[in-house]
């Protein structure tokens, strides 16, 4: 299993640098460092000279992949590519292109995101499981009817009609909760109970359709006929042997979305005003800050590859049948 | 208020949410569970003296005063930075009355051998202008850790080490602090600091041409910046300290402890208005070498994010793109308000805080707001004290939105938001292209008098006054003249605000449009009767470019131009291109006639009539000139030279009413609207009067704690009921969900195969 895991992290590094050298292509195919630079110095009067300067004191003035001019490795080396690329493999995310630490800020922000995506990843999977279990449990009656068609009535509605629903109706209309803000320490709960019951309800529909069909598939086989024959009762049935076999195709879904809850919710983040690195990535992308973003790529594709092994070693121990080798 | 009082206090409310819930669940009565749940603010800030309001996408990009150039930045700069001048917060037209300088300067002329001339002498005549202006004393700079000492007398945190920053991320980390009196020294270093190659200097070329010396000190300056970094890395943000004390030059010098010498190139009246600008703010040595030290630009420990001023307030939190707040300088002197205004004022209430000390606000939070509706929401539930604070776009659409919807306009008026309404120095008008043969100049003088005519006609035929109805909801009024009413030049009786080529005199003296039959008769007599043009019998065509691109949200605007001309005869071609295009045709004259607005730099008239003086033509200096018809009348342009030279006065009045009549006959535009602006503030704000000149205007503001939180308390009784009803929807659904699962659990297996044989 060790050797599985040291080969997997190998690929992961090959991953990274597929993944960074992508970024970095998309990211100068539609920007050039001098639309950065104007983007960034921002209001009139921006000379060239003023471009110069930025593209100079931020590294940019480089060729992006490949300098002729350079001798030897530095034709390689000697590039914004590589400049950009070893620095964050040693997990310097180095300075903004607006010039501020962008480590500091992505452990300032990592706790907002972690608040609010940690429940409404827990409370969501546990409400997707109840309700996919309840929808196979009551098979065939007029309840399941109800609730596969609840189910595909939410699955339909787009996330950012619930959010702007749930803020006129909980915010506008009832005076429950604010309309968007955060604030740390006891008045968390105040700011991210819309946000995290939003972030339930909207995934609800489509993952609870997709459990049940998990469910339903385990449900017609012989080892429920057996456990049934020993006169089980059907919650035990249900929740003991029935969700356990269907765990795996679960745990591919959830497990590897893990340890992207540290990067947050984008648009949730964006419209309840959360300062997490949601927010964090999206302000970069509207202000081609091509540091931030990368970095924050960089940071997304590490924890999915991370994700990916934990789904396979969470495979041993949902299923002992799964060797690693 | 601290950190630890709010805490409890949420405590507290989550003790009562949870006491409400459980009443809920036990099935009780909803009293007692009246406290507003909805406030994104630390509970019981609204008590507080402290002014909540929103920003809008992102941080402000620039907070160092030689860079700073937007609007979005000027809450910040110009509450904590003090110019030598700003404007009177109330007298219209805009007046300049000293900030830090004891009153306006009084410039002296000097010729091309130095020696004095008169103050009436001609402005061609004038060599050198020298502004002596004089310094309160007594200033002080907010605290600030730049300025701490330690026992010894030495400044405490000056000789840094990297590690020493390391735990450092805000100012406020730092827990000494200092102060000292502002210098005329201090505003020397900030002229000379113009010149600075290390951030941004926008108005460095502009000032370059005129401040004496300054250009050829900026081309010294770049080559010991040179020399400082000649070790490092081009990437390196550590740099040593450039100060700019041990390099000098003549056009800016402290004669005293409080006298500042600025020599300005010839005369150049409008300089004065730039020393209102937070270019002109003085930067003190102590903070420039504070911020240089090492590590201290990694931790966005610059003076970009974070200013040392002297101004009413100082920075005190910045969380990029989150949060900044201002609190009150304790070192700010106090300025009194002021106790007369223009006409009205009194009745309106902005002098009833007459001789106070500013500013009220103890301290203001600006908060992002990404998207529009939680920012509207929030304003309206009376958790954001104004909308926009530097912006007088959102009143504006409050008025519009309370034109379109009557419930609207009953829920702001229930509400007692105050939208007071201005207009400001800002034009939108129609052109005619100068050098085109048809709308333009003409080449001989009866074709010039055709083309008069044309254009004279076209003028009359555009009623502004449905445009604004239709297209502005009211919100404007149409302009006689280039000049808007808030600046000097502008007079009721003057010839600004009545156009006799366009209008006659109603029955009440107000002006009214002339009728479509004197368009058509100064058409015929332009040679074009009927719309026809006489020689050739072929119907006129205009070509008029439009600075979007056709879509459906403009269509109604494009074909109303289209019926304007078409009330005469004309045929109208809309050529509708995106911006930059349009700008391209502008620039190289290639338009016939087109749509473009102006919103001054400052509220001086040449800043408006420079866009119809010869020398500025766009298409002749290559895009460079603002004259964007390409206009050239000798007359005009005479009178504008000897016009640019002189202060607001009788002479400059007279030269300005007879430029504005010369405009108006020759019609080089059908002067369009002046759209009305407005700022949107909630009840409890008092003295919101509304400017985009003025923007050190928070100190201005006074605020009411306790209507506020009454208000609050009113707006935002949280409503229960629907929660036991959701609750109670939710149990119906459940209990027949049990019983079905208690029967399901019941019944016997030969039951439940016959279930799974009939699944599908």
């Amino acid at each position: 299993m060790i050797n599985y895991i040291v080969r997997r992290i190998g690929y992961g590094v090959l991953i990274l640098i597929g993944v960074n050298l992508f970024t970095f292509a998309l990211f100068f195919t539609v920007n050039t460092p001098d639309d950065m630079a104007r983007m960034n110095i921002g209001g009139k009067r921006v000379s060239q000279d003023a471009i110069e300067k930025w593209k100079v004191e931020r590294g940019y003035n480089k060729p992006l992949f490949w300098n002729a001019e350079a001798p030897g490795t530095g034709r390689l080396t000697n590039t914004i590519f590589f400049d950009r690329s070893v620095q964050l493999f040693a997990l310097d995310f180095g300075a903004s292109d607006s010039g501020r630490d962008i480590g500091y800020e992505i452990r300032k922000r990592v706790g907002p995101s972690v608040a609010l995506a940690i429940p409404s990843f827990i409370l969501g999977v546990f409400a997707v499981i109840v309700f996919s279990l309840l929808m196979v449990f009551f098979r065939n009656t007029y309840l399941e009817f109800w609730g596969f068609a609840l189910a595909v009535f939410l699955m339909s509605i787009s996330a950012l009609f619930y959010i702007l629903m749930g803020q006129f109706f909980f915010s506008k209309v009832l005076k429950l909760v604010p309309i968007s803000g955060y604030s740390g320490g006891s008045d968390i709960f105040v700011f991210l109970a819309l946000p995290v019951i939003i972030g339930i309800v909207s995934r609800l529909g489509g993952e609870a359709l997709f459990y049940r069909t998990m469910f339903l598939e385990e449900i017609g086989k012989d080892y429920v006929r057996t456990a049934r024959s020993k006169g089980l009762s059907e919650t035990v049935v249900l929740f003991r042997h029935v969700l356990r076999n269907a765990l795996l195709p679960i745990l591919t879904s959830t497990v590897a979305v893990l340890p992207l809850l540290f990067l947050g919710a984008l648009i949730m983040e964006s419209f309840f005003g959360i300062p997490g690195l949601g927010s964090y990535t999206i302000d970069a992308i509207n202000a081609q800050d091509f540091a931030i973003v990368r970095s924050m790529v960089f940071v997304g594709s590490a924890l999915y590859i991370l994700g990916l092994i934990l789904t396979d070693i969470s495979y041993t121990v949902a299923d002992p049948r799964i060797r690693l080798s | 208020m601290n950190t630890a009082g709010i805490t409890g206090k949420s405590l507290r409310a989550a003790l009562a949410a949870t006491s409400c819930a459980l009443a809920f669940a036990a099935g009780s009565t909803l009293t007692g569970c009246s406290e507003v749940w909805n406030n994104p603010h630390p509970l019981g800030s609204e008590k507080t003296n402290t002014m909540f309001v929103p920003f809008r996408e992102r941080s402000p990009k620039y907070l160092d005063p030689v860079s700073s150039y937007s609007n979005d930045e000027t809450p910040y700069t110009y509450q904590v930075y003090e110019p030598l001048y700003g404007y009177h917060y109330l007298k219209r037209p805009y007046e300049l009355v000293g900030r830090t300088a004891v009153e306006i300067a009084r410039p002296r002329y000097l010729d091309k051998d130095g020696k004095p001339l008169p103050d009436d002498a001609p402005g061609d005549q004038v060599a050198e202008t020298v502004f002596d202006i004089r310094i309160k004393p007594g200033i002080k700079f907010a605290p600030h850790p730049a300025f701490a000492k330690d026992a010894n007398g030495s400044y405490a945190y000056h000789a840094m080490k990297k590690a020493d920053v390391a735990d450092k991320h805000k100012i406020t980390d730092f827990t000494q602090t200092g102060t000292r009196e502002l210098t005329a020294d201090d505003y020397v270093y900030a002229i000379r600091r113009l010149a600075t190659p290390r951030v941004k200097s926008p108005s460095f070329s502009t000032m370059a041409d005129y401040i004496v010396g300054l250009k050829e000190y900026g081309e010294r300056i770049v080559a010991t910046d040179k020399e400082l970094r000649k070790d490092l890395a081009p990437t390196d943000r550590d740099l040593p300290f450039l100060d700019f004390r041990e390099y000098s030059f003549p056009g800016a010098e402290a004669l005293d402890k409080h006298t500042l010498r600025i020599r300005v190139k010839g005369k150049y009246p409008q300089f004065k208005y730039w020393l209102a600008m937070t270019f002109f703010a003085p930067v003190p040595w102590e903070a420039e070498k504070f911020y240089s030290q090492p590590g201290m630009a990694e931790k966005n420990l610059t003076l970009n994010y974070w200013p040392v001023g002297t101004g009413p307030y100082m920075l005190t939190e910045y969380i990029e793109n989150r949060r900044h707040v201002l609190e009150r300088n304790p070192n700010f002197r106090g300025e009194p308000y002021p106790c007369e205004g223009e006409p009205g004022d009194r009745e309106k209430g902005y002098l009833a805080d007459c001789g106070k000390t500013i500013p009220f606000v103890d301290k203001v939070v600006f908060d992002i707001e990404k998207e529009g509706v939680p920012l509207q929401a929030k304003f309206l539930q009376g958790y954001y004290d104004s909308p926009a604070i530097e912006r007088l776009d959102y009143g504006t659409s409050m008025i519009v939105a309370m034109g379109d919807s009557k419930e609207k306009e009953k829920e702001y008026r229930e509400k007692g938001i105050k939208l007071p309404t201005t207009i400001e120095a800002n034009n939108w008008y129609i052109g005619f292209n100068w050098l085109d043969p048809v709308v333009g100049k003409g080449d001989t003088p009866e074709q010039a008098e055709r083309n008069r005519k044309l254009r004279q006609a076209l003028s009359i035929a555009l009623d502004w006054e449905e445009h604004i109805a239709i297209f502005e909801r009211g919100q404007g009024v149409a302009a006689q003249g280039p000049l808007p009413p808030s600046l000097f030049g502008y007079r009721d009786d003057g010839p600004a605000a009545f156009n006799p080529v366009v209008y006659t005199r109603g029955p009440d003296g107000k002006p009214v449009r002339r009728t479509i039959d004197e368009a058509k008769r100064l058409l015929a007599e332009a040679g074009y009767p009927d719309g026809r043009d006489a020689r050739s019998g072929k119907p006129l065509v205009v070509n008029f470019d439009y600075q979007s691109s056709p879509t459906p949200g403009n269509k109604a605007l494009l074909e109303w131009y289209t019926k304007q001309f078409a009330k005469i005869g004309v045929q109208l071609e809309v050529r509708a291109t995106d911006y930059n295009r349009f700008q391209d045709k502008i620039s190289k004259g290639s338009v016939q006639i087109f749509f473009w607005g102006w919103l001054a730099d400052y509220p001086d008239a040449e800043n408006f009539l420079f866009m119809l003086y010869g020398p500025n033509s766009k298409a002749l200096t290559g895009g460079n000139g603002e004259n964007n018809t390409n206009y050239q009348n000798p007359e005009f342009d005479e009178l504008f030279k000897q016009m640019k030279f002189l202060d607001d006065g009788p002479e400059k009045q007279k030269l300005i009413d007879r430029m504005i009549e010369i405009v108006q006959k020759d019609a080089v535009w059908s002067f369009g609207y002046f759209p009305t602006s407005a700022a949107a503030y909630h009840q409890w704000i008092a003295n919101g009067k509304p400017t985009q000149i003025i923007r050190n205007h928070i100190g201005y503001l006074r605020l009411d704690p306790g209507l506020r939180t009454r208000k609050l308390d009113e707006w935002n009784k949280p409503i229960w009921w629907p929660i036991p009803l959701i609750a109670a929807v939710l149990v119906a659904g459940i209990v027949p969900a049990w019983f079905a699962w208690r029967r399901r659990e019941r019944e016997t297996a030969g039951r439940t195969l016959a279930h799974e044989g009939s699944a599908p």
